[in-house]
């Protein structure tokens, strides 16, 4: 522990100014919930569509599958795109599901110590394949909940992302997949709001994908509602 | 590439430079335009942007009333987290937080996301004076300190380059890279060459965009990616920022981060937001094993102590009051030698570093209210630099508060005896009268040069009549007329 005498002094003295100055009236409570709804209503088209439209928008390659067949969808993507050496999670809601489909000799366990792995990650891994715990239709963003299961580094450091969406879980904005989800009483180390792949413009203004996260961002959007691609 | 090598004191100076830099104005021009452009795509609708403004502003003004209360709850929140935090109340306390952790790992290199905070202390420098490498990893900052360059706004550090002058600068300062005016190119040039340093650094520092008291989160928006870097990757996390981030409620985020980023540059959401919730926790395969945040003051507890400058800390920091500010647009960032420059540098830099190095600041504006009314949480840019004028031209208050560092800097007893004259003058009848019959008949010995004024405007003279005389001249004119034709008007009044 660093707490010298000077920080504990340095703390009693900005608090103490803080204290010390005069006290503004009463301010508002500001209430969050009231401005999303009276929002404008957005009407156009169902969640799962507005979530495709502004995915694709911001650069993110959505590739739909049914609910019993998504797995073969992200088999067609790896080889598609011709990734030969996959990162996952050992303990990944849908580790097992793709270990079933996925040719082994294509796999590796994301496991053991970080700075055993640190090269590997960085050098030898095409892509990542993560799940995620929301979407938010109005900017077409993933939630990712990152820990013991699925590392931080598991979408962030291969060139490719694969995403696995499940549409029964798109919320309309984040605050209500935050309010739905009881964020606040159960964060984690790390929550990640991700919309699109890494992206730059520092040098004139002129879009690059890959800055330093992943090139490439793929979604598997899986059709899990009940009532199919209309519901709301 | 650290606040002390440029200052605000030649702010006039270099402005004159600045404004005879045709290639440097029509970057700034362009660039300004671009994001101007993109912002107000994104508030098309002007009552739903009131609407959200209105709430920023409610946010933003609810947390600093209760900003010791915020921050000892953040406190407490964060240290159940396992984080450190330290208070620091000048650069140099910062500087020695930083210096201790690097010492206690015996850290030799350091990566850096984008922090204006970790400008503000001088950051880069203190590191290497203390022999730790500290590397920026955004692409602008780390393009500016290669070049040993500083940014020259506060989202787009780089905007003062072309890409040929990129293409230079890789080319001399990163082994192996070849001369490529490619932009993808360059940019997988740095992605490759950063990625070995992340891969090598014991400690990452980032700054925060907010931090939530009811949670203990650290909120931090960004689009490469070298955020999450920097705070997974290295085994320690520093985190700086001013005690004035904290919000409440995770709730109170999402409002204020679309207000944030649309203002910004235009984006309705960045890449990835990160919400950040302490080291690494058993079970977890990465992410930091220890964790600082180191909160500054330097010069904010004085901002927030007058209530008539406390909504200076309101600040989102998003750019907007730059990015349509008519002099930060021809004059640049650099030239304001501070942390911060634009409107919001104008307002935030005298607590900083005092009045009596920026009393220029206050001054590099036309007063035309663009700041104001593009600020995502409603802080009264224009009235502050008023206040913040007055207060470096008065060494006293009258309204008998507590004096800012450097009050009455740019006070002037020649000016104070020009205003005394003109009291006097104005409040005698006789002696204005006096007055004005000689100033409009000696109007020609009014100097043609008069500094300060005739640099750009031509000379002030008198008048050669007087309003007073020009009136007393027309009823005359009027009298005469009426005694030389009084039968054509009253035949006229009786025809109407």
């Amino acid at each position: 522990m660093i707490t010298s005498l000077k920080q504990r002094r340095a703390r009693d003295n900005i608090l103490s100014r803080l204290r010390a100055a005069p006290q503004s009236a009463q301010e508002a409570v500001p209430d969050v919930a009231a401005y999303y709804r009276e929002a404008p209503v957005v009407t156009a088209g169902s969640k799962v569509e507005r979530f495709i439209e502004q995915a694709t928008y911001w650069h993110a390659q959505v590739v739909e599958a049914g609910v019993d067949a998504w797995p073969e969808a992200v088999l067609k993507v790896a080889q598609d795109k011709q990734l030969r050496r996959i990162l996952l999670g050992r303990d990944s809601p849908i580790g097992d599901a793709l270990g079933r489909v996925l040719p082994p000799d294509w796999t590796t366990w994301y496991q053991g110590d970080w700075p055993l792995c640190k090269p590997h990650l960085f050098d030898e891994v095409d892509a990542g394949i993560t799940s995620t715990v929301a979407g938010i239709a109005r900017t077409g963003t993933l939630v990712l909940w990152p820990g013991a299961a699925e590392p931080r580094t598991l979408s962030l450091v291969p060139p490719v992302h694969i995403a696995v969406l499940f549409a029964s879980s798109l919320h309309e904005t984040w605050l209500d997949a935050a309010t739905v989800g009881n964020w606040s009483a159960r964060m984690p180390t790390n929550v990640v709001l991700v919309t699109g792949p890494s992206k730059t413009a520092d040098i004139q203004r002129l879009l690059v994908y890959g800055a330093h996260g992943p090139c490439e961002l793929v979604i598997v959007l899986v059709h899990d509602e009940p009532a199919g691609r209309g519901t709301t | 590439m650290s606040a002390h090598t440029h200052t605000p004191e030649d702010f006039k100076p270099r402005s004159r430079e600045a404004l005879a830099d045709p290639r440097l104005r029509a970057n700034f021009r362009a660039t300004m335009d671009f994001l101007v452009e993109r912002r107000a795509a994104q508030f098309a609708d002007p009552a739903e942007y009131a609407r959200l403004r209105d709430l920023g502003e409610a946010i933003r003004r609810h947390a600093l009333a209760n900003l010791p209360e915020l921050l000892e709850q953040l406190e407490r929140k964060l240290a159940q987290r396992g984080v450190q935090v330290h208070y620091a109340e000048t650069i140099e306390e910062a500087q020695e937080i930083f210096a201790e952790i690097a010492g206690c790992h015996g850290a030799r290199i350091m990566v850096k996301g984008k922090s204006m905070v970790s400008e503000e202390i001088g950051l880069n420098q203190a590191m290497e004076e203390c022999g730790v490498e500290c590397i920026e990893t955004d692409m602008g900052e780390y393009i500016l300190q290669l070049d040993g360059d500083r940014p020259s706004h506060i989202i787009m550090p780089a905007i003062h380059k072309s890409k040929e002058d990129i293409a230079d600068i890789f080319a001399r300062h990163i082994p192996g890279a070849g001369h490529t005016e490619d932009v993808n190119e360059l940019i997988g040039i740095a992605r490759k060459a950063l990625r070995r340093k992340f891969g090598q650094a014991q400690i990452g520092v980032s700054g925060v965009n907010f931090l939530v008291a009811e949670t203990g989160t650290l909120v931090l928006v960004e689009n490469e990616g070298n955020g999450r870097m920097c705070t997974s990757v290295p085994d320690v996390h520093i985190a700086i920022t001013g005690i004035e981030k904290v919000v409440e409620k995770l709730e109170h985020v999402p409002p204020l981060i679309s207000l944030l980023t649309r203002s910004a540059t235009g984006q309705a959401i960045t890449t990835y937001v990160n919400l950040i919730t302490g080291p690494r926790r058993p079970g977890e395969l990465d992410g930091p094993r220890e964790m600082h945040l180191v909160l500054l003051d330097n010069g904010r507890t004085q901002a927030y102590r007058d209530e008539r400058f406390r909504s200076t800390l309101q600040c989102i920091r998003c750019g907007a009051c730059m990015n349509h500010c008519p002099v930060y647009t021809r004059v640049g960032g650099l030239t304001y030698g501070t942390t911060y420059p634009g409107p919001i540098g104008a307002i935030i830099s005298p607590h900083l570093q005092g009045l009596g190095a920026t009393r220029d600041l206050p001054t590099a504006s036309s007063l035309c209210g663009a700041c104001g009314e593009v600020c995502p949480v409603g802080i009264p840019i224009p009235e502050l630099l008023m206040r913040l004028r007055e207060a470096a031209r008065h060494p006293v208050d009258e309204s008998g508060h507590p004096p800012l560092r450097g009050q009455g800097a740019a006070a002037s007893q020649l000016e104070r005896l020009a205003w005394k004259g003109w009291r006097i003058l104005y409040s005698n009848s006789r002696l204005y009268r006096i007055f004005a019959w000689l100033a409009t008949r000696l109007r020609w010995l009014t100097p043609a040069r008069q500094p300060g004024w005739t640099q750009g405007r031509t000379p002030l003279r008198p008048a050669p009549h007087s309003l007073r005389d020009l009136l007393a001249a027309r009823r005359r004119e009027q009298a005469a007329l009426q005694a030389a034709a009084p039968s054509a008007r009253r035949s006229g009044a009786g025809t109407g």
